[in-house]
This record gives C-alpha cells, structure tokens and sequence, in this order.
C-alpha cells in the first residue's frame, strides 16, 4: 500500500538545514494497522505529511498503491489524496461553521460526487460513528470525542484506502480514546489500511504493528504483523464515548 | 461546485460581520462616488438621438470678423445669421431643414383663473418635428404650408398643456400668446432629451421650451430672439436693419440621409460662402462646418472639463477603497489559514481553493455594488437637489446600473487576487498542527 525507500527530507533556509528524515525506509502492507512511535521531533510528522502527500520528499523513492508519487504536480497529487487517503488529526480539524453533514460533505464534494450519492456516504460514514442523529448539529455542540469520531467519518466517508492518523486520541480522555481506537480497529478489520503517529506506547501495542522513528530514521520495526485480541471492555466504552 | 462556492462565501461573509461590513462599505463609497460622476459624463456625453445621430447636422458659417476669429480655436461662429439662414431655407438643398431661435412670449390663459405668464419657446420650421422626433401626445407638427403662410399655429408641451388645458386632449383649441391667438395642432408627449442637443448655444443643460410656433410668423411679429445674440459690427437701426445684420443668432440643422448628400451639402454650402463672398461678405478665409450631432456635442464641450476630473479623482478615490479590502482581505483569508489547510488536506486542489476565494470575493464585491447602487441613487438626488442645472442628467440609467454591477463585481475580483493568491500558496501541513 505505502513504500518509501531511503527517503530523505531536508528543511533548508539561508542559514540552517535541517535534516528531518533521512534514509527512511518503510513499507506498509494492504489492510495493516501499523503505529508509528518516537519522541517528539523524531520526524513522525513528517513522514505522515509526506505519507499524505502534503509535503515533498527531498531524495528517494515513494510508491502509494503503486504510483510513483516523485515529481508528481500539484493537481495530481491532490486528487491522489482525496481519492485514496483519510486524514485524522489530534486537534479534529473540523470546520466550525459548518454542521456535521456539511463538514463529512468537504472531500466528497472536491472528489465531483453527485449529490445523492454524497448523501448516501455521508449518511453511512455518520451512522457508522454512530453520529446519524446529529448530522444538523455544529462540532461546538459535540464533546472532544464525538468530534473526533466526526472527523473519523469524513476521512471514511470517501472510501479511502488508507488512513493517516496523527496522535486521533491526543486531545482525548482516556475513556474517549478506547472508543476511539475500537473505532479505528474496526475499520481497519473492514480493510482499511491505517497508519497511526502515537508517541504513546499503549495505544501503539494496540496496533498490528509498531514502527519506531529516531532522528529522522526508522530505528526498530516489526517485519510481521502481530495477531490482535479483541478488546469487548473498548469495544462497549465505543457507544459511550 | 460554483454553487457551493457562493454558499460558502456567503457563510464566510456571516462568520465575520464586522470584517464584511467594512469591506462591503469600502466597495460600496469607491462604487458610488466613481458611478456619481461617471454617470454624470455618461449622460451628458452619450448620443441623445442614437438612431439618426449621424444623418442630422449642425451648419457653422464664417461671416465673422476679418481681424479676429471667433474664438481661439479658429471654429466658426456657432450659430448662423437671419439672411444666411433665410438664404439656407429657400435653397432647400436637404433632405429636411430647420432655423430656429429661442423666443419669449406672454401667454393668456382661456381660463381666468390661470394668470398671464412669460412662456419660453422656439420658433421653428415644421421640419424640426420630422427631424428630432418628439413624441406627440395629440396632433401633430405643422406643414410647409404653414411656413411659407406664416401659420398662427402652436405646438404645445406636455407641461403647458397641463396649465393650460388640463392635459385634455386641445387640438383645435385657441392659445393666446402676446395678443395674438394660435391654434393648437399639436400636443408633446413627454419630452426631456438630456443634453438640449439642438440648441448647445443657449444651454446644454436648459430647460425645454413650452411651446414651439413657426419661425415665419414670428418673424413677421417682429419678436427678438430671447437667446444668444453676437455681432462683431455696427448694424444699421430697425428691425429690418437687424435682420439684414451679420448679427448670429439661429440654429441651423440639416437632415442629410446619407454620406454623399452630407458632402454635397457641404460643397453647397462653400459654394454658397463663396458667392456671398463676391457679394462683399465673408471677409475670412472659408471655414464653413457641417458637424453630426454627436460631432457637434464633443465640438461644444458639452462634457465640462471639472466633470472629468471629477471622475478622474472618483476613480482615485475607489482604487483607495479596493487598497483597504486588499488589506482586510489579506486579514481575512490569513484568519482562514487553517480552513485553507485543511481543505488542502483533504483533497482541494489549488485551482478549486482560487475559485472558492474569488467568488467570496465576488460575493463581497456584488454586496458592495447593490450597497454603492443605493448610495449612487443618493448621490445623484444630492446632486440634483444642489445643482439644478444637472437636474436634468443626474439620473441612473440601466447601463450605469449593469456598469455599477460589473465594476463592483471587477473591483472586488481585482482587490481578491492578491490575498487570494497568498491563500493558496499556504502549505496544508503547516496548518494543520497549530489548527
């Protein structure tokens, strides 16, 4: 699904270079669920940045779904994006003046789907997180979790084949943030690749497998996904949250 | 997707009521200031008869002094002489003519109720109707036959037919002008040309006649022209001496239907020049005019000059308002930074988020053309209430209407460029941790 290999990144302004990835090497499978630890500064974000095709690489190769993604332009690279990936962020990144179906509504509507088909998606991706009643409302009448299970829904809701998410449970208590995770669990098992920046060691156990980043490189990394349990105590915080 | 544009520029518009209400209202005082003195050039310069502009045409002869021209710019005098004009009249060399002259008359009301009053009208010939085509309300003008018979007729606008007779329907009725009874053949419907093309000389901006009555019997009264009168000699005593004058005084207009008459017209008319030439008159060098109408305002300078500078500084005034919106634009799409990201983010491409952005852009730009539109209207009733000679002309047509919507709209997309571009030059990722 995701191959970088001997991936460089390289900040430059007229006074400093900053070496952000340098030699990185990574590759994520079909329908995996891999976390992606390291201290702050490591270059977790960057490699999610250049995964979602926010950012260019310096040197190396990086192949999405088997398209080579170097040199590509602008416009391509944002269709890529808003074909094949979900973004979900630590802060929810919801537009606030827009409600629920409006804001799950933003990247079907650059992906040109007709109407009733967005409505269709939306109501799907809403009823999925479980969120269909309150499709009218504004993300200032949600709490932190409800939110972040919106944002869930407008990265689903286009179908993405992969999933980046930056610290999802950041901003979350504890109990939101199993919910949370089940969410993300369930998904990938539907087939959905995911790709999870944690700086925290539980939430990365969670995942099939984990890959930890150190100064720009992958420092350790499990070849073989692990087999994974599931959990019915988060499964039930899930309705809670 | 341009209608969800709109939608989300008029959301963007809510979400900050302030911000929108400082750019609609910059848009909106460049707007009304520029189109208040626009239209005020517009109407005094634009064609006040389109379909036959060009087929009607002024007549300047040179009887002026041999030492000095008539004015420093070398033209002809601007109006024409009794026997030149008489002379013109009884050649008849075009499709239509008609002298004419500005006369004052008392009128008598039927109705003693009504009290006597100084009535401003033209004498003219029947042609004049023919030629710039008033519209009638009842009637009609009068025929040649009375020109030549010095016919006691009238015609009377739509206003002293209200005075006079009620706005009934009063063919066929008696007017009593300066002891002498006319009959009405004629009513005009409403009349108002603009600019008083016909007769430059006496007023661009002047009032309408009341009445029109045939030149020929006003002559044989023996009644002065009430308008501009110049003479460059000494002219001998008596009515008759003045008409035998080189005295300037009428209108002269020809309808000539085609090019080839136009220039025939003008050969006759230097033919004519020359002959009297001969005759002892016209001392300077031949320098006859034979001008269109819309030839005719530009040679007036019916378009003041302060009118145009006017403009000039309205125009100054708006590309100052559209520098504020640049500058509360910029502020706003940099609030909006994060928004912007986002939707990068989430699959916009750049072309999609510019078009986004300027048709916010528009939005506010179309509010600030229906604000300035309103402002304009105000503006024009202000000027009408202090200047009573534009009162006349200060008036909004549907052209300025649709210019106001397009400049408004333009001036918007002009001043949203800018900001525009920055807002798509913002890197998603660096947006999105600090969202």
């Amino acid at each position: 699904m995701l191959k970088m290999s001997h991936l460089s990144k390289v900040y430059r302004t007229h006074m400093v270079e900053t070496h952000a990835l340098r030699d990185f090497s990574i590759h994520v499978r079909e329908g995996e669920f891999v976390a992606v630890t390291g201290p702050s500064g490591s270059g977790k974000t960057t490699f999610l940045n250049i995964a979602g095709l926010l950012e260019e690489f310096s040197h190396g190769e990086f192949l999405l779904d088997g398209v080579d993604v170097r040199g590509m332009g602008d416009d391509a690279r944002s269709r890529l994006r808003n074909e094949k990936i979900g973004f979900i962020f630590q802060g929810f990144n919801l537009i606030p003046d827009l409600n629920l179906f409006d804001n799950v509504d933003v990247p079907l509507r650059y992906r040109g789907f007709a109407a009733a088909d967005r409505k269709k998606r939306i109501d799907e991706a809403l009823t999925r997180v479980g969120l269909a009643s309150r499709m009218k409302h504004y993300p200032s009448e949600l709490s932190g979790g409800q939110q972040q299970r919106v944002a869930i829904a407008r990265a689903l809701a286009g179908s993405p084949r992969l999933l980046l998410a930056d610290e999802p449970t950041g901003n979350l208590d504890s109990l939101m943030a199993r919910g949370v995770l089940e969410l993300l669990e369930e998904i990938n098992r539907n087939g959905t690749t995911i790709i999870m920046v944690t700086h925290d060691p539980e939430l990365a156990a969670r995942a099939q497998r984990n890959v930890h980043v150190m100064d720009g490189q992958v420092t350790d990394f499990e070849e073989e996904p692990r087999l994974r349990t599931l959990d019915r105590d988060a499964r039930t915080a899930l309705a809670t949250v | 997707m341009f209608s969800y544009y709109f939608q989300l520029g008029l959301r963007s518009l809510k979400r900050n009521p302030v911000l929108t209400a400082l750019m609609v209202l910059g848009i909106a005082l460049g707007i009304a200031a520029s189109m208040t003195s626009l239209t005020l050039m517009h109407i005094m310069g634009s064609d006040p008869i389109p379909w036959k502009s060009e087929r009607l045409h002024y007549v300047q002869l040179d009887n002026w002094d041999p030492n000095q021209p008539y004015d420093q710019e070398g033209n002809p005098p601007d109006q024409v002489s009794y026997k030149d004009a008489q002379a013109l009249m009884e050649a008849a060399k075009a499709d239509r003519q008609a002298a004419m002259f500005k006369v004052a008359l008392p009128i008598q009301p039927e109705n003693p109720e009504v009290k006597p009053f100084l009535s401003l009208g033209r004498a003219t010939y029947g042609d004049f109707f023919a030629m710039f085509e008033p519209p009638f309300a009842y009637g009609g003008g009068w025929d040649h036959a009375q020109d030549a018979q010095h016919g006691r007729v009238v015609v009377l606008t739509k206003e002293t037919n209200e005075k006079l007779f009620g706005g009934q329907d009063s063919v066929g009725r008696r007017v009593r002008m300066d002891g002498i009874d006319y009959s009405v053949v004629g009513v005009l419907a409403e009349w108002r040309p603009r600019i008083k093309f016909y007769d430059l000389t006496n007023g661009a901006l002047a009032e309408p006649e009341e009445f029109f009555v045939p030149y020929t019997t006003i002559i044989e009264q023996k009644k002065q022209a009430s308008g501009n009168n110049s003479c460059w000699n000494n002219t001998a005593p008596g009515w008759e001496g003045y008409l035998a004058s080189e005295c300037i005084w009428q209108q002269f207009w020809v309808q000539l239907d085609s090019p080839a008459k136009a220039a025939d017209y003008k050969a006759f008319l230097d033919d004519y020049v020359n002959e009297q030439k001969k005759l002892g008159r016209f001392p300077r060098p031949l320098n006859n005019r034979l001008l269109d109408v819309n030839q005719w305002l530009q040679n007036q300078k019916v378009v003041p000059k302060d009118v145009q500078v006017q403009v000039g500084l309205s125009f100054a005034f708006l590309a100052v308002c559209l520098i504020n919106t640049i500058g509360l634009l910029l502020a706003k799409f940099t609030r909006k930074s994060g928004e912007i990201g986002l939707r990068r983010a989430l699959g916009a491409s750049k072309p999609q988020l510019f078009a986004q952005h300027i048709i916010e852009s528009s939005v506010i730009g179309i509010s600030g053309g229906a604000f300035g539109l309103l402002l304009t209207f105000g503006g024009l009733v202000l000027v009408r209430v202090l200047y009573k000679d534009y009162a006349n002309v200060a008036h909004l047509d549907w052209t300025m209407v649709a210019t106001t919507v397009v400049l408004s709209t333009l001036a918007a997309v002009l001043a949203g460029l800018y900001p525009t571009w920055r807002a798509c030059q913002i890197a998603p990722a660096a947006q999105l941790k600090t969202q």
